[in-house]
């Protein structure tokens, strides 16, 4: 080994854009943290909460007698008990004026409308007291018809879903870029086309399934209450929860410890999360809540859901001419948070990378008798870009063309940017072109052509198909003024201070919230390159609002390109407060000083120099300070984009179907992704492999299924089949980058890009590997027996049956209260 | 979840074990490796009175040589079965099946006689067990024993025929004379899962010829079951692709599969057909 001296003057490199391990992982995976169910307090109470297990009913009679004398239960509540103060379930986004929303009580008082609703909750000395008691409640149920198939519910004389609304659409939501002025006459353009491709896409229903399930812990003192939740919103819960409930803002303090996971899925003001507060503020008593994996799957919000009616139109030449995407969209049995807000989220996103002269879109939201739906992962993107991706496909198919030749006629050029598009967004900046080539070559594109031809030849009863996603998103969400346009309930900005401590060491407060993201680290980062100091001297503070007052929390890719903005421009801040002191301890003008690593110099001066850390101490003694200028250099800043950022890639995938089987098998996947400057690769390649298991998972693995009756049967991880690591193939992954010119750091957004991307290139895959055999869709997931009954019986491969595969699955509703018909999955089927 | 209160016993030799159950009330639940058992009892779709815990009784772990047969322990776990030597020399088949059970950390507590006294349709060593001839060695009240062939073994859905107060000692594999080749085809979706159908086939050859095959199906049914008449069109065939095809084609005759998340009946018995073709044909080496 030889021992070379770094040379002294070479400079320290910069943090941003090295793979630095993540700080918070040690604790996190060892399990060295508080998770809110750790959590003891002295005299606490367990929560547990019966839930209904007919989908759709009038509570006759609700008997808590035998559960309030059970051993341990301390007592029993009813919705009767809190109707009063118990409000509605916020619904922040009203996507029309007239949307309408029906009220959701935390427990049902007179009417259950989905399985797995709370009818009541036990608070008892121990968990397993709690859960005993649950059974010992007695509920009579008046059932009422179930509304379950979206089609239906919004057919002439469909049974309703709530019987005090007049019918089962919620709102319609029109946007038109004809009459926004971003586009031609739609109609006009579909009436003159010379080719019209027109599909409908299924986007089944999935489940966050997040890996820590929720937990609520509630503490009252005095008139204060503290909420320790497992959320992804703890600012937004806080303000939720005072309107709520009526508790005063500032006597509500929420806190979220380190959070196993949310996906959108922890983006919301839960029933649970109310019931507790409720509970603590009747009883003056700590109360706990923690889920299990069944009641989780059953009743926390679920997501997708759609279903999409999409015309392309276009010239034989392959010049797409115009887009109609008509939408329905299942919210569920109730509105929460943003539900109403998710398939409009996708709204401007359906014309993807493509200058489409004419574009219209319509979104009906529907009520059904199951679980509400409301973000997860992508949130409206996904199902966007999955629409445009296959229908290219499905064009091309029809022009007989190369699906990359159709798609590169019609793309927005390197040049071209930035560009407004027919749905009225500036995308930022790209290219496509650059992306898809180097994608191309990671995958080895030309060999699987050529295999995959050799194997048609052969008629081999394994096939080969190779599948595109050229997809962008929006990412950073958001401006403030567009969210106002949209009649969202908040802003988007996003707010982080610096404190530098007497040491030199520094706090940053950042209002994301991290459940998983590695905020820690990447923060950390930033600081240190901007304010000089080692990545190591650097906490971040979040998630709790007494410790971070300010902020909107974590979700919708937005943490880097908003939050850590805010930090990046707060750094600033106290490097413009500390040049004042600088200036007065080195006795120069502050126009004379230069900030480099860490350090004021003055110029043309060597040797007078003062450390930021220097300086951090004079702050704090303040004995020798210049003239009229406050005793600290803190700073903080609320940052707020002027638009979106707009990441995009290409993906392909080469997947293998076995013809026999039905069985198909990712062979090969390649992507390169735009994400703008890049902080830490290691995280974002985290990001990119964690998007892509869950967007090839909606592809061939996840699906919410409901029996006829309402019961969700895929009711354990044995039926809702999460995929692992040995079910995904490697990942050749790579980057092109174009910074996003919106904000400091040139970040365009990572958490969703897999997730949003991968799910058509998987099935235009499976479909390019069966098409000749006269398959032109099948519907995800791409079950072994779906693909087996495309291939050989044409179709999309229908419906799956719904009862579980095995003796413990799909059957926890009828266990609850004992109650199973002849048409759910246990009676019925099996 | 958290299971509904129960007694809890732990004997430590077969007898003990026996009384505990004879003792234990109306409703008695013994329990091997409790892989299936627990899952049941936290979802409370299971609540017995009592639970006889087998995971100290040591007589019952293990695997031995008897002469014809080869013995294995109930209590045997999955992760022991693997990598014993003797199910390595005489029933492979067993190995291989055991080795797509689940994950390694259920494979450390799961048993290879829970596993048969569970009788899941869709489990995997059932149908193994009943393409090798095995025979069950049942335990009665007072220590009488008795011994059931696999054939009688698997009475329904979930349902053996273990009747009240009986425990499942041990399980014998006859040991196969002659040119014998297994192999357990599995069909799933995720890589760690119960099957979807799943063909244990065993295969003689003489003089490139299947002279004989025993071919166990699983979850083709409420039982695991023979494909009696694959089996018959098999015996005599020429040891060729064709010849194999066209004797897997009635594999699926005589089955009831249900209908599932996984797979409806028809596609059940398509894929009792291709999977029975790939199963045989590795065991015959092709
Ligand atoms: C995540 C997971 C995945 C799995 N995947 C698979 C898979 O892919 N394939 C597969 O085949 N299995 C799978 N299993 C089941 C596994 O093989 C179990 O180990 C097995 O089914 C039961 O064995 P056990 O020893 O745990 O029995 P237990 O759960 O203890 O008992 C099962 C039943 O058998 C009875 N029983 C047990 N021993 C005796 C005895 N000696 N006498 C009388 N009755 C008895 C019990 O009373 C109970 O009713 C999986 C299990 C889990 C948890």
């Amino acid at each position: 080994m030889t021992m070379v001296e770094e040379p002294a003057t070479t400079a320290p490199a910069r943090e941003v854009g090295q793979s630095r391990k993540r700080k918070e992982d040690a604790r996190l995976i060892t399990g060295k943290t508080t998770w809110t169910d750790n959590m003891v307090l002295p005299g606490m109470l367990h929560l547990a909460v019966v839930r209904s297990p007919v989908a759709h009913a009038k509570i006759a009679n609700v008997d808590v007698s035998a559960a309030q004398q059970a051993p341990g239960v301390i007592a029993v509540f009813t919705g009767r008990d809190f109707a009063e103060e118990q409000g509605s379930i916020p619904c922040a986004w009203p996507v029309t004026p007239d949307m309408v929303n029906p009220g959701h009580p935390s427990i049902a008082v007179e009417e259950v409308n989905h399985v797995g609703e709370a009818v009541a909750v036990i608070a008892a000395r121990s968990k397993a007291a709690a859960m005993d008691a649950v059974e010992l409640v007695d509920v009579d149920y008046d059932q009422l018809p179930v509304v379950l198939d979206m089609e239906a519910a919004v057919a002439e004389e469909a049974d309703l879903c709530h019987d005090h609304v007049e019918s089962n659409e919620s709102f319609a939501f029109v946007f038109d870029a004809g009459e926004a002025g971003t586009g031609v006459d739609t109609e006009q353009v579909f009436a003159d086309a010379e080719v019209v491709v027109s599909r409908r896409f299924v986007q089944q229903r999935l489940i966050p399934a997040f890996m820590e399930p929720r937990a609520v812990v509630v503490q009252p003192q005095g008139d204060n209450y503290t909420m320790w939740s497992s959320t992804q919103v703890p600012h937004i819960l806080r303000l939720m929860l005072a309107m709520v409930t009526g508790t005063p803002e500032h006597k509500l303090r929420v806190i979220a410890p380190d959070v196993g996971g949310g996906f959108g899925g922890k983006l919301q003001v839960t029933p649970e999360e109310v019931i507790s507060l409720l509970v603590a503020k009747r009883l003056g008593k700590p109360v706990k809540w923690a889920e299990t994996r069944s009641e989780s799957l059953m009743s926390a919000h679920h997501g997708r859901d759609q279903i999409q009616y999409i015309d392309i139109a276009a010239d034989r030449e392959g010049n797409v001419k115009g887009l109609r995407c008509r939408i329905l969209s299942d919210m569920g049995a109730y509105l929460r948070l943003v539900s109403p807000g998710i398939p409009i989220l996708g709204a401007f996103m359906y014309v993807g990378i493509y200058k489409f002269p004419a574009y219209r879109f319509e979104c009906r939201g529907v009520f059904t008798n199951k679980t509400p739906t409301d973000a997860y992962r992508g949130a409206g993107r996904p199902e966007a870009t999955f629409a445009i991706e296959r229908i290219m496909d499905e064009l091309a198919v029809e022009l007989d063309m190369d699906p990359l030749e159709l798609r590169r006629k019609n793309w927005i050029g390197a040049e071209e940017f930035p560009f407004t598009t027919a749905a009225g967004l500036e995308y930022d900046s790209g290219d496509y072109e650059g992306a898809t080539q180097q994608a191309l070559q990671l995958l080895g594109y030309d060999e699987l052509r050529e295999e995959q031809r050799r194997r048609r030849e052969s008629n081999d009863p394994v096939q080969l198909g190779i599948g595109f996603s050229t997809f962008t998103e929006m990412c950073g969400l958001a401006p403030s003024r567009v969210l106002g346009s949209l009649s969202y309930g908040a802003g988007g900005w996003e707010h982080a201070s610096i404190r530098m401590l007497p040491t030199g060491k520094v706090e940053v407060v950042t209002g994301s919230s991290a459940h998983g993201q590695g905020h820690e680290t990447a923060w950390s980062q930033l600081v240190a390159d901007e304010l000089g100091v080692p990545f190591e001297d650097v906490e971040v503070l979040h998630g709790d609002t007494s410790i971070s007052p300010r902020g909107l929390d974590t979700y919708g890719s937005r943490s880097l390109v908003v939050g850590g903005a805010a930090v990046v421009n707060a750094a600033a801040k106290v490097v413009a407060k500390a040049r004042k002191v600088a200036a007065h301890l080195l006795e120069a003008s502050e126009d004379d000083l230069e900030f480099a690593n860490g350090s004021f110099a003055v110029r043309g001066t060597p040797g007078a120099t003062k450390s930021i850390q220097e300086i951090a101490l004079a702050t704090f003694a303040a004995h020798d300070f210049p003239e009229g200028v406050e005793p600290s250099i803190d700073a903080d800043a609320t940052f707020d984009p002027v638009n979106f950022s707009f990441p995009h890639g290409t993906h392909v995938c080469a997947m293998e179907v076995d013809t026999e089987t039905g069985r198909v098998e990712i062979r090969k996947y390649a992507c390169v992704d735009d994400v703008g400057t890049i902080v830490n690769p290691l995280i974002v390649e985290g990001q990119v492999h964690g998007g892509l298991a869950q967007g090839i998972a909606q592809a061939l693995y996840e699906e919410a299924v409901y029996d006829a009756d309402g019961n969700l049967t895929t009711g354990t991880f044995v039926d809702y089949l999460v995929p692992s690591a040995a079910d995904l193939p490697h990942f050749e992954t790579g980057h092109t980058v174009h910074p996003a010119p919106g904000n400091p750091i040139g970040a365009k957004g990572i958490g969703e890009a897999g997730c949003i991307a991968s799910t058509p290139a998987v099935v235009n895959a499976a479909l390019d590997a069966v098409r000749h055999l006269g398959v032109s869709d099948i519907r995800m997931p791409l079950t072994p027996e779906r693909v087996w009954r495309a291939i050989h019986q044409g179709g999309d491969g229908g419906d799956r049956a719904t009862a579980g595969t095995n003796a413990y699955g799909g059957a926890q509703t009828e266990t609850t209260a004992g109650v199973a018909t002849d048409a759910s999955a246990l009676g019925g089927d099996r | 979840m958290i299971p509904a209160p129960f007694a809890y016993v732990r004997p430590t030799t077969i007898d003990e074990a026996l009384q505990a159950v004879a003792d234990g009330g109306e409703d008695v639940k013994i329990m091997a490796g409790g892989q299936s058992l627990i899952p049941v009892m936290r979802l409370r779709l299971a609540a017995p009175e009592t639970v006889v815990d087998l995971g100290r009784v040591t007589e019952l772990r293990g695997v031995r040589d008897d002469g014809d047969a080869i013995v294995i322990g109930a209590m045997t776990t999955h992760h022991d079965v693997l990598v014993d030597p003797l199910v390595a020399q005489h029933a492979p088949l067993i190995a291989e099946a055991t080795e797509t059970v689940a994950d390694r950390q259920v494979r450390a507590r799961g048993t290879f006689g829970g596993a048969l006294a569970h009788a899941d349709p869709a489990g995997d060593l059932p149908a193994v067990a009943l393409a090798l001839d095995a025979e069950f060695v049942v335990a009665g009240p007072g220590g009488a024993r008795r011994t059931v062939p696999a054939a009688d073994f698997f009475v329904d859905y979930l349902t053996t025929a273990l009747g009240e107060g009986e425990l499942l000692v041990e399980v014998r594999i006859p040991k196969l004379a002659g040119q014998w080749g297994m192999h357990y085809e599995k069909f799933t979706r995720v890589a760690q899962a119960w099957p979807i159908v799943a063909v244990a086939a065993v295969v003689r050859r003489e003089n490139g010829a299947i002279a004989e095959a025993r071919i166990g199906l699983t979850n083709m049914g409420p039982t695991p079951l023979r494909a009696s008449a694959a089996e018959a069109a098999l015996a005599g065939a020429a040891a060729t692709p064709d010849g194999i095809a066209a004797a897997a084609r009635s594999a699926a005759e005589g089955t009831s599969p249900s209908s599932d998340l996984n797979a409806q009946a028809d596609y059940r018995q398509h894929l009792a057909q291709v999977l029975t073709r790939r199963a045989v044909t590795a065991a015959a080496g092709l």
